[in-house]
């Protein structure tokens, strides 16, 4: 190997990890990405491959529907019952053999992870993608303790390497083609570990072999790995990790002790109930009839597998998100992404926009509510999240637990215009806007002559019958800024109407 | 932050979810109004083989008098010599071939596993809808690790070991095994969202059905 040996008390990765903090607000976000020709291009190829296969694969069970009501029906009885069965799970885990552990927040979950490692006396672990992890800044916590940690599966690695974040739930290298991708390859694996092949080409499957070797020594190596948890089985403390390389199988298989972090919504009651979301997921997130390789346990089996099992229970937000009875829906979540596969908005921005590692139509939803919007005022990026959509509703569509994103942006729009107006005395522009047009339409005469005079104003601005950008300042020009407007007509209808003789309600 | 100190956060997080469920939401009915199993008219048989093909992996069918000579051919086609095999295994399995029989006991090193060409294992359940076998680490299967570490891997599936459906199937299993679901070769799906074979599992999965 090529590692060199350096200062054992620091780790490799001598770098922070890039963080999502100080993302601007998300239409200044976007208007970076939308200039970005090159993420354009990857995300619409991707985007449009895999919503055409989701489409094929959902086709094909004649019961879709009543999978995902029973999907829905049983998160919900989850979040009915979940003190309960949080108790239940710790019970049946600890019975196996297990250590549960529960965590607040990110710092709490992150200081009982590398107290863990730190007790094995290792100095690497290798992780299994996980969503929670990622959401603790789990990588840097642990880098800061002098613990290196390397990202196995796939696309996680291409992020990790590429010093770069993720962009999607389930391939959050989305936004990097395969050239690019070999390039990160060449330039960043020796620097870590296994250099890449000589000669190394963009071809998908010699990409892959090149994560193979570059990882296998690692594997081989590891004592501990972290993971994350798709399910977790109340009744019987099975956790479930689904996936498709098999990183997920040597994080869960060869290491001597396993750390999983898993959000306290995460649950299941019955072994039964698995048969719903195995069958949900998959052709929800990567279109197949079954992905690969799904990995359960219970606790330890002695001579098979890690002999030392730590659960960690983590709520960091949850609870907020769980307190209001409209949003607490997004605690169904099983991180499938298809609604970010079929989202107009997250198609042409890409997931950094966002400016969480949960992007796309659940991440309005969901990163606005973990970061407290229920119980205070939220900061102006994580504010503007819930507008980062036109409510066309395909994200309710294809979600897998019937999840109402659309209900829950507009509730959420209602929170952050309320929070606003709290905190100014001034009414802002677009409370001054929505009172104009209150009072315009109150009355059949007011709305005349705001119709007489945007005929003439359109007729003054418009270029080819179009209003595009109206210089200025103010509400108006704000608008205009991301929108074309086909002009008002000279006439009202009304105005028409008149003309020929009818009579309309402005008569009285 | 007193009370962060006096109160577990365990105590803390059950405090707080009781308090979010203040409105006290209605109890959830739990409509299961989806297919448990598929229709009689389905042949299991052919309807797995035919999934399994869909994955890339190898599929053929033998009579339990075939199986050796079908595993053999199998093994030379990949040029596997050193093949790791579960203690349970039968004998028969390595009746018609040249390669080596490695078993898993005394247990095997990860670095020894890792030097094999291939694993031969049995398997707990098939699901014909999914085209997925389950090892539960039965006998006949062993330990998770032998059918990870090697390229190639071997799977003997008996056709009354097939179920129709993901339900099915987890009916019959039990939760407190350690169990890999396997369906197909290792893949990924990262490059471009389009489907490559082969990255850190075996990349090559030969499954054989045996009758009777």
């Amino acid at each position: 190997m090529t590692v060199a040996p350096g200062d054992p008390a620091r780790p490799l990765r001598d770098r922070p990890e890039p963080t999502f903090r100080g993302t601007p607000p998300f239409p200044e976000a976007a208007r970076v990405a939308l200039a970005d020709d090159q993420l354009r291009a990857n995300l619409g190829r991707a985007t449009t491959t895999i919503r055409t296969k989701r489409a094929a694969a959902v086709a094909e069970r004649a019961d879709w529907e009543e999978l995902r009501l029973a999907g829905a029906a049983i998160k919900d009885a989850v979040l009915h019952d979940l003190p309960a069965l949080l108790e239940q799970l710790e019970q049946s885990v600890t019975a196996a053999g297990g250590t549960v552990h529960w965590a607040r927040d990110a710092a709490e979950a992150n200081a009982i992870v590398a107290a863990i490692t730190h007790a094995t006396g290792a100095r690497d672990v290798v992780k299994v993608k996980s969503m929670a992890t990622q959401e603790i800044e789990l990588n840097e916590a642990l880098r800061l303790e002098g613990i290196d940690v390397w990202e196995t599966d796939l696309a996680e690695m291409i992020v990790q390497l590429g010093h770069d974040l993720p962009s999607h739930i389930l391939v959050p290298a989305i936004h990097r083609n395969r050239s690019e991708i070999r390039d990160i390859f060449i330039d960043e694996m020796g620097r870590v570990g296994r250099p890449a092949p000589a000669g190394l080409t963009d071809a998908p499957p010699e990409l892959a072999e090149a994560a193979r070797l570059h990882l296998r020594e690692k594997f081989l190596r590891a004592r501990v790995a972290v993971s994350g948890a798709n399910f977790a089985v109340a009744e019987t403390g099975t956790v479930v990790v689904v996936e498709s390389e098999g990183n997920g199988r040597m994080c869960l298989t060869l290491p001597e002790t396993l750390i999983t972090v898993m959000g306290i919504e995460k649950l299941v009651p019955t072994w039964r109930d698995l048969e719903v979301f195995l069958q949900l997921l998959p052709r929800s997130a990567t279109a197949e009839r079954m992905n690969p390789y799904t990995s359960m346990w219970t606790g330890v089996t002695p001579g098979d597998g890690p002999q030392a099992f730590h659960l960690i229970l983590l709520d960091n937000g949850r609870t907020d998100t769980l307190s209001d009875p409209t949003g607490r829906q997004a605690l169904r979540c099983i991180r499938c992404s298809a609604c970010l596969n079929v989202c107009p908005v997250y198609e042409r921005t890409g997931g950094q926009a966002y400016g969480s590692v949960y992007p796309g139509p659940i991440g309005a939803i969901l990163t606005p509510q973990l970061r407290g919007i229920a119980k205070h005022p939220v900061d102006k990026q994580t504010a503007s999240l819930p507008f980062a959509s036109s409510l066309c509703g395909a994200c309710f569509d294809v979600c897998p637990v019937r999840i109402d994103i659309p209900e829950v942006l507009v509730h959420l729009r209602g929170q952050v215009v309320r929070q606003s107006e709290a905190d100014h005395r001034v009414p802002s522009r677009e409370q001054v806007a929505f009172g104009v047009a209150a009072w315009t339409l109150r009355t059949p005469r007011r709305l005349g002559l705001a119709e007489r005079s945007a005929g003439l104003v359109g007729r003054v601005l418009a270029r080819r019958g179009m209003l595009g950008r109206i210089p200025g300042p103010g509400p108006v020009g704000g608008w205009f800024r991301a929108r074309d407007m086909r002009a008002p007509a000279r006439e009202s209808f009304r105005a028409w109407w008149r003309t020929k003789g009818g009579r309309g309600s402005d008569d009285r | 932050m007193t009370d962060r100190a006096a109160v577990s956060p365990r105590d803390a997080i059950l405090d707080r979810i009781r308090a979010a469920l203040a409105d006290r939401p209605a109890p959830v009915p739990i409509p299961r109004d989806y297919e448990t199993a598929l229709p009689g008219s389905v042949d299991l048989a052919a309807r797995f083989v035919e999934r399994v093909d869909d994955y890339r992996a190898t599929v053929e069918r033998a009579s339990a008098e075939e199986l050796p000579k079908v595993i053999a051919s199998i093994l030379a086609a990949h040029v596997a010599h050193r093949v790791a095999a579960p203690a349970g295994a039968p004998g028969g399995w390595f009746d018609a071939t040249d390669a080596e029989r490695v078993a898993d006991a005394p247990p095997l090193s990860h670095a020894e596993l890792d030097l094999l060409d291939g694993t031969i294992t049995g398997c707990a359940v098939a699901i014909a809808e999914t085209g997925t076998i389950v090892l539960d680490a039965g006998p006949d299967q062993g330990r998770r690790v032998l059918s990870l570490l090697p390229d190639l891997h071997v799977c003997v599936v008996r056709l009354d070991q097939v179920v129709g459906t993901v339900p099915e199937a987890l009916a019959r299993l039990d939760p407190g095994r350690p169990q890999t679901w396997i369906s197909g070769p290792s893949a990924t799906s990262d490059l471009e969202l389009q489907r490559v074979e082969g990255v850190h599992g075996p990349r090559r999965l030969a499954v054989i059905l045996v009758a009777g």
